[in-house]
């Protein structure tokens, strides 16, 4: 259905090819799914499928790419749209339209389908993914699932043969990520549809995966998921567990690993409550930031209800729960940027004050915010400059903030401009900027989003040391899998309440939706980490 | 059966602009007060009957205000600098002495009551113009109107879309990168703030036209079956052709000391021109429409009502000249010609002709779920 022959891909001004000699071949109606590093040419791969590598991004792409028989080279994207679906990685971004319908609707309009037809593929498509309900809705109205879900819709509706996605779930809290995925792994069983997506999050999916495709320095592999994790450069948890292990066949899903450790398990069941994982923390430090009763209101709705939350230096706590649970807004008060209707904040150990009468320096010396679109708090040119304006707000010496970027991720070369850094550069170049004021609290709103699985444990790393240091830190997140590398404590937030507060192994392991893979396999065992299953397993057989 | 009649649908926006467009020609041929206050009652009364609850439907009191602002100008610049009409003097201004090369001009002077209403009767006429065009923009969806344009029009017609998704989510952007300057300690407010947001901000709005134009084109956007370029000249021509012909009509239309009827002709030629032109450029687009705004009689019956009130105050016109002005030297009471008051209540029938709107799905669930309940 798809094929790649010797294809090799170089943008201009770059000094080597991003995709070199690749040979791919993916049969119809089997999911194949994208691993590789960030900036390993994934999208790149992904839009050369539909022309717009090289029609749209420029570049040089030699050697065919073939899709259900028509070649790139001759057929540009739009020619290619009722062949290949492509969904970009922020579905908002591509909407034509204002409404759900009308948007299901646009593509098979550019293509002049009729509209008796177009009438009846529209209702399909509403039914197929489950979007009846909400055929006339706004599509700025839309929750993340339901955008993700409206997106694929609108690719479907010129009924193509292949369809193409970019990290599909990445913004999506695990309910919204497991919807979006149960449909598409509907199309690949019910219509036969051809699918290639990239994702991050590997845990979600490799279940669903029928091959491996995997990018690595320009090279690419495919194959059965099962062989090709045996080296791959990124696996989820459950797999790096069994790598580690040395189990074989390499374990896929949950079930698989608890069968493999199932003797294991069965022979330490009893000393489960024995060994706990992580030391609790000896002293918890003193309070920096403190909300009591907060609740924060937009127009008639409560955002947040009657919130209590203190945090304390030297712990790293996780916030999460659903998209749209007050999570952002929680942040947004406890920084000073939302004023609460009812109740207090106060940061500060020392003479505690309300942060929305601070500003400057003032406010940037207790409390910092990575927000999510990290970029936003970029307003220099280059980097060098970046660090500079920081340093000099808070009257730190020159170069302090640029010492602080080179020790979170080394090597940048501090002339460039912020927007050329990779995903996780430009996270490390934000957090110097707040770092350098050493605020009390730093609150991170999604952080992980762009980061691979190595990214991932570096960025925990960085964590752990600014608690060690004495910061509190407050990281909102979907990702399980960081939380149970990084966070001390847990706080899981629906509907504007709390829900559950306390340590991570207590919150997270009795929860279906929120516990990490590790702790699903080791179960009774507590073990949240590959590590920490990895010491115990190997620990009791020696 | 009540429930039967309240599934309503929208009417097609082309039917409510060429209602609006009666009215506003009818407004353009008169100055009498008494006529132009009528169009303003008709507006409000149709509006108010058939207006959707959605963003743009504001639009009508937004220009009645504007109104209101130029009826002020249109005073202020009468006082100041109009030459008096009459001699009923309200007031005497101190006359300013203008050099010799501004010989023409006054400033200041006696105030005439005859020139005060000759000025408030003709920016009540510009008013009334700009609330034709406030209640087309409130009861006819912008989005609606571009899907129902020709296609020849239509890459013109998604560019306008776009930009219009594009705004709402500018103004989001800007709110966050302004909090994100708070957040870096800088100011958030005056012109230092705004230097820091500008940045991040078009940053922001770069990358999503692209990301945009890279999803349109994958989606099919821009096909086109091939046609001759010679062809493509001839199309682009007839199209520039036919909107020059439209123009000098319109002005020889509305400018009451043309001749009508010589506008008219011109005004039609063109019309004809420019159709052909935008049908010919639009047999290369192989785009189709889904669920199009349909054009039953209702549409036909709106814009009927609209022509009616133009024609009725254009043969007022034709029969009573005078009619149609308000009476300055001397002053009197203006009186309402029949035939216009007869054109003018046929315009305000759309209130009940078009088609109600329809129910939004959501509150029709909790309508049906109520009529559920009530007899249990």
């Amino acid at each position: 259905m798809i094929r790649f022959t010797d294809v090799s891909v170089t943008y201009s001004g770059a000094t080597r090819p991003t995709l070199s000699d690749v040979n791919l071949f993916i049969p119809e109606g089997e999911l194949a799914l994208l691993v590789g590093r960030t900036g390993s040419g994934k999208s790149t791969l992904l839009q050369a499928v539909n022309g717009l590598v090289p029609h749209f991004t420029g570049g040089t792409l030699t050697g065919e790419v073939t899709v259900n028989g028509r070649t790139t080279a001759e057929h540009p994207p739009r020619e290619l749209s009722d062949v290949v679906g492509y969904v970009p990685q922020d579905p908002m971004s591509g909407f034509v339209t204002d409404t759900v319908e009308e948007e299901l609707a646009y593509g098979m309009e550019a293509i002049g389908i009729d509209p008796a037809t177009m009438r009846r593929r529209v209702e399909e498509i509403l039914d197929l993914l489950g979007l009846a309900e909400l055929r006339d809705r706004s599509l700025l109205t839309l929750s993340g699932g339901q955008r993700q879900r409206t997106a694929i819709g609108s690719v479907l509706t010129t009924n193509p043969s292949v369809l193409i996605l970019d990290e599909p779930t990445s913004a999506l809290d695990p309910g919204a990520a497991e919807e979006v995925l149960a449909a598409i792994s509907r199309l690949v069983l019910d219509l036969g549809l051809t699918v290639l997506m990239a994702e991050h999050r590997l845990e979600r999916v490799v279940g669903y995966a029928d091959r491996l495709v995997v990018v690595q320095d320009g090279q690419v592999r495919s194959g059965p998921p099962g062989e090709l994790f045996a080296d791959a450069p990124v696996a989820p948890p459950v797999v790096e567990l069994g790598r580690q292990l040395g189990w074989s066949p390499l374990p896929l899903s949950i079930r698989d690993a608890r069968s493999a450790s199932m003797s294991w398990r069965d022979a330490h069941a009893d000393s489960a409550e024995a060994t706990p994982t992580a030391p609790p923390i000896a002293t918890p430090g003193a309070v920096v930031a403190d909300a009591s009763d907060l609740t924060v209101s937009f127009g008639a709705i409560d955002a947040v209800q009657g919130v209590d939350l203190q945090l304390r230096a030297g712990t790293v706590r996780a916030l999460m729960g659903r998209n749209g649970a007050g999570k952002s807004t929680l942040m947004a008060a406890l920084i000073g940027l939302q004023k609460p209707k009812r109740g207090s904040v106060k940061v500060g150990s020392s003479d505690p004050v309300d942060p929305t009468t601070l500003s400057g320096a003032d406010l940037v010396r207790r409390i910092g915010l990575v927000p999510q679109e990290a970029g936003d708090l970029l307003y220099r040119p280059t980097v060098a400059s970046e660090c500079a304006s920081a340093d000099e707000l808070v009257n730190a010496e020159p170069g302090s903030a640029l010492a602080i970027l080179e020790r979170l991720a080394p090597g940048i070369n501090p002339e460039i401009h912020p927007r050329d850094l990779s995903e996780g550069q430009r996270l490390s170049l934000v957090l110097a900027v707040v770092l350098v004021s050493e605020p009390e609290v730093i609150l991170l709103d999604e952080p992980t989003r762009g980061l691979d699985y190595p990214g991932k444990v570096a960025f925990a790393q960085i964590l752990r040391d600014l608690a060690d240091r004495g910061h509190s830190i407050l990281m909102a997140t979907h990702d399980v899998e960081l939380v149970a590398e990084a966070a001390d404590e847990v706080t899981i937030m629906a509907e504007g309440h709390i829900v559950a507060d306390g340590p991570t192994a207590q919150v997270v392991v009795s929860s279906p939706m929120f516990a990490p893979q590790v702790a699903k396999v080791m179960r009774p065992v507590p073990a949240l980490t590959v590590n920490d299953a990895v010491r115990l397993i190997q620990g009791s057989s020696q | 059966m009540a429930v039967q009649a309240r599934i309503g649908r929208y009417l097609h926006p082309g039917a409510w602009w060429v209602w609006a467009l009666g009215l506003a020609i009818a407004a353009s041929r008169t100055t009498n007060p008494l006529i132009l206050g009528l169009i303003i009652a008709v507006l409000a009364l149709v509006v108010a009957a058939r207006r959707p609850d959605a963003p743009w439907s504001r639009s009508f009191v937004v220009l009645l205000r504007l109104g209101l602002v130029v009826i002020a100008i249109r005073l202020v610049f009468q006082v100041l600098l109009g030459s008096p009409i009459g001699t009923t003097v309200v007031v005497t201004l101190p006359t300013v002495p203008l050099p010799s090369w501004a010989a023409g001009l006054r400033l200041g002077g006696p105030i005439t009551l005859e020139s005060i209403v000759f000025a408030a009767c003709d920016g009540l006429r510009l008013a009334v113009l700009l609330a034709c065009v406030g209640a087309a923009n409130s009861l006819a969806s912008p989005s609606r109107l571009l899907k129902a344009m020709p296609a020849a029009l239509y890459e013109v017609g998604v560019a306008v879309v776009v930009a219009m998704t594009f705004a709402p989510q500018l103004v989001s952007d800007i709110t966050r990168v302004r909090r994100a300057q708070r957040l870096r300690g800088r100011p958030d407010r005056g012109v230092r703030g705004l230097v820091g947001s500008a940045m991040p901000v078009f940053d922001g709005a770069l990358d999503r036209a692209v990301t945009l134009a890279a999803a349109m084109d994958s989606r099919g956007y821009g096909r086109s079956a091939p046609i001759a370029p010679k062809r493509r000249i001839a199309d682009a021509a007839m199209l520039l052709g036919g909107l020059v012909g439209i123009c000098i009509g319109l002005f020889g239309v509305l400018d009451s000391s043309a001749s009508g009827t010589t506008g008219l002709i011109i005004l039609a030629i063109g019309v004809v021109i420019a159709c052909v032109g935008i049908w010919r450029a639009g047999a290369r687009s192989v785009r189709t429409r889904y669920r199009p705004d349909p054009w039953l009689w209702p549409e036909w019956a709106v814009c009927a009502c609209g022509v009616a009130a133009a024609a009725a105050v254009f043969a007022t016109g034709q029969i009573d000249p005078e009619a149609l002005l308000m009476p300055v030297t001397p002053l009197a009471m203006p009186v309402v010609p029949p035939l216009a008051l007869l054109g003018l209540c046929l315009a305000a029938l759309p209130a009940t002709l078009s088609p109600p709107l329809p129910i939004p799905r959501t509150l029709d669930r909790q309508h049906r779920q109520l009529a559920q309940e009530v007899p249990a």
